[in-house]
């Protein structure tokens, strides 16, 4: 039996693995690529110091790209460890995107990663650079066939259920490859990741500015982050509008919720800037909305609606009443499958069928659900009001921040004043940690948003978990915290020690806190194979 | 392609990625074994670890793959198998947990203490993997308790130390054998002086061992267990359920295939045969040879669990019905069809990027050299 509490336990493990890995994910899409541009900026320079600058921010990159690895293992064990039944439901569809992304993308991305940081003596400057390219390459592709694979999640499109194989198959590859909310999302998650690992560099080049020291160095890195990250901030921006118009198109839902829009309003809708959602009563306690703006987000219209929660809710009622005659005729098609009079009963209602499956959180037999029982899947369908609000408004504003901080710093990167603006330089410093809050508040909208569904609107989320007892679940929960807490310290330690210590840790003998020559090794040791 | 053909290829495909997964990860694995044992200081442990600090993680891929191909080849598999096994996996996934951080973060503090954790570290991740994935194989060839209910829910009924029973723990030996064998060669290659002196002993050690212990298990397979037989027609080009047939376990059933199939014999032949060249290379000093040797025999030994059970891939002994096999636990025909078109694309592009990159990087690791690039390498 799949009791409540296995289902929040297994939910709770997967949403803690999964923000703990994307701790990881955002800074190696984006320094990837800042990598790209200081070795492009190298290798026609010719200039040595952003050869050292690429080897700096790799040593930096490599710390922080092992934990990436480490826990995205996690994330693959899981869908077959927790979610049994998820994985036998949408394998089909869900199993290929993960395969291809391995092939074309990991593979990529792991094997140029290892000559990126061992290929400096083995490989000419030009050959080096197609490396750093690559892994770059492979990494952002890697991205891209996740989030094919999440963007399916929130709006299942080219699939259709068989009730021999009782399960999800795949229709239509390409309409999974280019569904709307997958691409969507794949912007915006790259540029979030290169937001992140701008604001990285920009802060740590600020403290070496602000310390006095390697200044060269420190220069040369800030103005790139600067570069990189305001067009960053700015698509992410730009995207992020994209992502909600998606949303408003494909889960109308999560955007009630995301806006506390209790009530449907006439077109074009107001924002909300800041409300007090009120569950129980399905009203804002306090409110104050900005005229017409989410309307034009939402639908690009001006006299497009937008379903309010209340409506919602009364729609998701007639189709959970449709999809009760859809699972008790696929029940009758299990026991027999030449069952004529059931297979009609079935293809007229079986648009419905996620529907009917959310009574099964409360009865075997959905066909005994009661008015209250109906109700009770009803309110199920709309996800908690107040965190989305929230969450969504913390990350929106982090966003803005961002395209101010970078647009500042943008601008004396190149009246080349940013020194001499200490309150700048600290903003930067101080600023790192954002980033990763926003794009775990981002995660939260994108996954939160859609309970009670794993799939929306075809899987819920209590029938997606394996049969297991919650002490199983206890136990290895108890286990990522112990590991995952050890490895956060480690990593924070050697992150924080090599940028303080800064290029100094190249050996090279030029930089902060290094004998001219002698104490170092010299720069170009023997070039012994290895 | 007909869906009954493409689900013999993918049968043949998940076992291409599984001996990948044995000769490349397995290598850099079998390091991780023979780390702590075969530098006996500082300096000759980075240049063990360094032989395949720029592969690892290219090589971990090759699981990575494995593992997703099995999610979208055979969706009921990664199911049950991966549910069912829950504490043999988290053991594993932790276990591997010590490889990417051990590699990169070993040797970024001078301290001997954290290194050597990390050292040992790199052991268990080196070591557990193997030895789990062979427990889960001498079940597999047992037969495990799980049965599917009406919509196809699995639940597994066993516990997890009857996994630990004496057959499938002469499996994990057998396993952790074949890898330590084959990271002892690769290292032989790599390596010079006192460290290539001890991966040699290593090598005909755990060539010897697996040798003996494979056998031990093909006698034990032959003679001690009871193999399984669908026992109503199959329609090889059906829709996958599994609960449409029946099954019975039979004595020696899982040498039938041997019988039926005349190149099937082949299969635990070239296990034996490579075992023994890899053997004789190793001690003739031709490590390239012993180590292509060695390769041939994960093929053979992993060749041989499958065409043993062929066409089952996982059993079950408490609801034989419930078994999974080749035709019933697969995906639809549009998926493993597609699925096979990435594979066919991107196989060959992997091998050539690869093979470049070790072309790159090949020659042997002295620890003159890890002296001399302290900074630079792990």
């Amino acid at each position: 039996m799949l009791t409540e509490e296995l289902v929040d336990l297994s939910r709770l493990q997967f949403a803690a693995t999964a923000l703990y890995h994307f701790l990881f994910v955002p800074l190696t899409l984006g320094l990837a690529f800042i990598l790209v541009i200081m070795e492009l900026t190298y290798v026609i320079t010719d200039r040595p110091i952003y050869k050292d600058m690429v080897r700096f921010w790799g040593k930096l990159f490599g710390i922080n790209f092992a934990l990436g690895v480490t826990t995205g293992i996690t994330m693959e064990f899981q869908f077959g460890t927790n979610w049994a039944y998820y994985s036998h439901y949408v394998g089909d569809i869900f199993g290929a995107p993960l395969a291809i992304e391995g092939l074309m993308a990991f593979f990529l991305e792991s094997t140029f990663i290892g000559l990126f940081f061992f290929g400096w003596d083995r490989l000419n400057k030009w050959k080096h650079f197609m490396v750093t390219v690559l892994m770059a390459v492979g990494s952002n592709l890697s991205a891209l066939w996740i989030l094919i694979a999440n963007g399916w999640m929130q709006d299942p499109v080219g699939a259709t259920f068989s009730f021999v194989t009782m399960r999800m198959e795949m229709s239509d590859f390409w309409a999974i490859v280019f569904n709307p909310t997958a691409q969507a999302k794949f912007v915006h998650t790259v540029s979030a990741g290169y937001v992140t690992a701008s604001l990285f560099v920009l802060g740590i080049s600020s403290y070496y500015l602000l310390k006095g020291r390697d200044l060269d160095f420190a220069r040369r890195s800030f103005r790139i982050a600067a570069g990189f990250g305001f067009a960053s901030a700015l698509s992410v921006i730009v995207l992020g509008d994209e992502s909600g118009y998606t949303v408003s198109e494909s889960q109308k839902t999560k955007m009630a919720a995301i806006e506390a829009m209790w009530e449907t309003e006439p077109a074009p809708a107001a924002f909300t800037v800041f409300a007090v959602p009120n569950e129980k009563a399905e009203r804002n306690d306090y409110q104050l909305q900005i005229p017409y703006a989410l309307g034009l987000i939402g639908t690009r219209s001006l006299t497009k609606t937008m379903p309010g929660i209340k409506e919602i809710k009364e729609r998701n009622r007639a189709r959970i009443e449709n999809g009760i005659q859809a699972v008790v005729a696929l029940e009758q098609l299990r026991r027999n499958h030449d069952d004529k009079v059931a297979l009609a009963q079935f293809d007229a209602h079986k648009a419905d069928l996620g529907f009917g499956l959310l009574l099964k959180k409360y009865l075997v037999d959905v066909s005994q659900a009661t008015p209250e029982i109906i109700q009770q899947a009803v309110d199920d369908t709309i996800p908690r009001v107040a965190p989305l609000f929230w969450s969504f408004r913390f990350m929106v504003a982090l966003g803005f921040l961002f395209l101010v901080l970078f647009t500042l710093a943008l601008f004396y990167s190149v009246k080349g004043t940013f020194i001499e603006k200490k309150w700048l330089l600290r903003w930067a410093l101080w600023f790192i940690p954002m980033p990763w809050i926003a794009a775990e508040l981002g995660w939260v909208v994108a996954e939160y948003g859609r309970q009670p569904w794993t799939i929306y609107g075809v899987l819920p989320t209590h029938i997606s978990v394996s049969n297991l007892t919650p002490a199983n679940i206890y136990g290895s929960l108890a286990g990522f915290i112990g590991f995952y807490t050890v490895l956060l310290i480690v990593e924070m330690y050697l992150m924080t020690k090599y940028a303080r210590q800064g290029p100094a840790s190249l050996g090279t003998g030029k930089y902060h806190n290094e004998k001219a020559a002698g104490g170092a090794l010299p720069a170009g040791a023997p070039a012994h194979r290895i | 392609m007909d869906y009954e053909t493409l689900k013999l290829v993918w049968w043949l495909l998940i076992g291409v990625l599984l001996v990948g997964f044995a000769i490349m990860d397995g290598h850099d694995m079998g390091m991780g074994v023979l780390l702590p044992f075969v530098g006996r200081n500082d300096l000759e442990r980075r240049a063990v670890i360094n032989t395949v600090a720029p592969h690892w993680d290219g090589n971990q891929v090759w699981f990575i793959t494995a593992g997703g191909a099995i999610f979208a080849a055979w969706p009921m598999v990664y199911a049950t198998a991966f549910s069912g096994f829950y504490w043999a996996m988290m053991a594993a996934l932790w276990a591997l947990f010590f490889r990417p951080v051990g590699f990169d973060y070993r040797s970024k503090i001078q301290n001997p203490t954290w290194r050597s954790t990390w050292d040992w570290g790199l052991f268990i991740g080196g070591a557990v993997p193997p030895i789990i994935f062979g427990v889960a194989f001498g079940n597999l060839l047992q037969g495990v308790p799980f049965h599917f209910d009406d919509i196809l829910m699995s639940t597994y009924s066993g516990s997890f130390w009857q996994l630990l029973n004496p057959f499938a723990l002469l499996a994990g030996v057998v396993s952790l054998g074949m890898i330590t064998f084959q990271g002892a060669n690769y290292l032989m290659m790599r390596t010079e002086g006192d460290i290539y002196r001890r991966t040699h002993t290593a090598s005909l050690i755990f060539g010897a061992l697996t040798f003996v212990t494979f056998a031990l298990a093909g006698w034990w397979v032959a003679k001690g267990i009871d193999g399984y037989v669908i026992t109503s027609a199959i329609d090889p080009n059906g829709l996958p359920d599994p609960l449409a047939k029946t099954v019975a376990t039979a004595a020696g059933a899982w040498m039938t295939n041997y019988h039926t199939y005349v190149w099937a014999k082949w299969v635990p032949i070239a296990a034996f045969a490579a075992l023994a060249a890899g053997i004789l290379f190793a001690r003739l000093d031709k490590a390239g040879l012993a180590f292509w040797s060695s390769s041939v025999a994960c093929a053979g030994i992993i060749g041989t669990a499958g065409v043993s059970m062929f066409p089952f891939v996982m059993p079950s002994s408490s609801d034989p019905r419930s078994s999974l096999t080749v035709y019933d636990a697969v995906s639809s025909h549009l998926t493993l069809g597609l699925m096979l078109g990435a594979t066919v694309i991107f196989m060959p592009l992997i091998i050539f990027y690869t093979s470049w990159a070790y072309k790159v990087m090949w020659g042997k690791v002295t620890t003159d050299y890890i002296a001399a690039n302290d900074k630079s390498v792990y």
